[in-house]
């Protein structure tokens, strides 16, 4: 599996997974598919940034950070496209940064540097 | 009569000692070491004008000479990145036989492994000592005397094995091997070290069937390093099980319960390195369990942040 796909797989679990949470929040449990699906697309688009980075740069490093960055950018935008007075900040772009930065550092270590 | 004083016989027998490279294109720098069979010198090539080593035998004894030139011709075939290569052999006006290898600047094992510092390192150590040993053998070359003073350690870290005096070329080599052509040209086996029927090697180094004078084959070397990872050990704040284990089947009495090759030997210390169960010792689910948190500790302390973030959400999640 090479870099940019085990970052379209992890992203896309673990965006299922950060989606599934949302049904200990009873005020969004309604919109649980919507959010399932919307934590998914983020996780993937996610997941394949930041293994391309990771295929094009090799440094553990930079890959935690650049992971880190982007999950903290694509959380943010999640959080002000949502309706209503509450975005949502802390309890999206916390678990949005985490799982850039478990992104990041597993696209660094694993994966192959080159499709065949 | 006059007496020649203490300090100048030392000179007069150190003169004595230095070979006449006089019809060579060497230059005598300055000795190096001297082993039983002879001495190695750093001596200057005039003509490519770098320096090299030389080995000579002491004296010029027909025996000797035909050991010396064997050792010679057994490491010019083994081309590996951790043998000292030949350059040139020849021949003293005195009749010594001798030959040029590449100069190594550095440390003997014994010398440096204290400073070699993690177990982590030191195994690695041990495993770039493995890979030319694995090399020989595989051209049907035991080395027969491996040991922490014949192992060099350059200034950027390489490992080179030397000193392959005892060196011994296995019986029924195969006639595509080009070492086959070596000194076996009546299809028995030459054994540089007990050309004389004497037993050579160095105790506490050497296995007991080259200790007893009995035929060796590649374990007489799997003894030889499991007792130079047992005195790696010695340098190690504590020696793991596993690792315990493998020199005590390494360093077995009975050849027959040691590994079968030196790659065997070396894929369980490299399985060890990489936090993998090795063949010989069977370890309980605790030991097991410990050793796959040791080996996965990132990836685990990642998932648990991100387990623990998530439950504090919903702990303190708003109301």
């Amino acid at each position: 599996m090479n870099k940019p796909v085990l970052g379209l797989v992890l992203g896309g679990i673990l965006g299922i997974l950060d989606g599934l949470t949302a049904w200990f929040t009873p005020a969004v449990r309604s919109q649980m598919m919507g959010i399932v699906i919307g934590s998914t697309v983020k996780g993937l688009i996610s997941g394949i940034l930041i293994g391309y980075f990771a295929h094009k740069v090799h440094s553990l490093a930079l890959g935690i950070v650049v992971g880190l960055g982007v999950g903290l950018l694509l959380a943010y935008i999640v959080c002000a496209m949502q309706p209503g007075p509450n975005h949502y900040y802390f309890e999206i772009m916390l678990p949005g940064a985490i799982v850039g930065v478990i992104i990041g550092y597993a696209t660094q270590r694993f994966g192959q540097e080159h499709a065949q | 009569m006059t007496f020649l004083s203490d300090s100048a016989l030392e000179r007069l027998r150190e003169a004595a000692d230095q070979p006449d490279l006089s019809g060579t294109r060497y230059r005598l720098l300055e000795k190096l070491g001297q082993g039983g069979m002879g001495g190695v010198f750093r001596v200057k090539d005039s003509t490519l004008e770098r320096e090299v080593a030389l080995k000579v035998i002491n004296i010029a004894d027909p025996g000797l000479s035909a050991r010396l030139l064997q050792e010679a011709r057994v490491i010019a075939k083994l081309e590996h990145p951790g043998i000292v290569p030949v350059h040139d052999s020849g021949m003293l006006e005195d009749g010594r036989p001798y030959y040029t290898m590449k100069l190594v600047q550095g440390e003997s094992l014994d010398e440096l492994a204290e400073e070699i510092g993690s177990i982590a390192d030191l195994l690695r150590t041990f495993l770039r000592i493995c890979e030319p040993v694995a090399f020989a053998h595989a051209h049907s070359v035991l080395h027969r005397d491996l040991k922490p003073a014949n192992i060099m350690i350059g200034p950027f870290g390489e490992v080179l094995v030397m000193d392959w005096g005892l060196s011994k070329l296995l019986a029924g080599t195969a006639a595509s091997d080009p070492l086959s052509e070596i000194g076996t040209s009546n299809g028995t086996s030459v054994s540089l070290g007990t050309a004389h029927g004497s037993v050579l090697g160095t105790p506490g180094y050497m296995a007991p069937e080259q200790r007893d004078g009995e035929s060796v084959d590649p374990r007489v070397d799997v003894y030889s390093l499991g007792a130079m990872l047992e005195f790696l050990f010695k340098f190690m704040p504590g020696v793991p099980a596993p690792l315990a284990a493998i020199c005590r089947k390494a360093k077995a009495e009975d050849r027959s319960e040691r590994y079968a090759s030196v790659t065997d030997l070396s894929n369980d210390v490299a399985k060890f390195l990489d936090g993998l169960p090795v063949s010989v010792y069977r370890e309980g689910f605790l030991a097991r369990a410990s050793r796959w948190i040791r080996r996965n500790r990132t990836w685990i302390l990642l998932l648990l942040a991100y387990v623990v973030m998530r439950v504090l959400l919903i702990i303190f999640r708003p109301r």
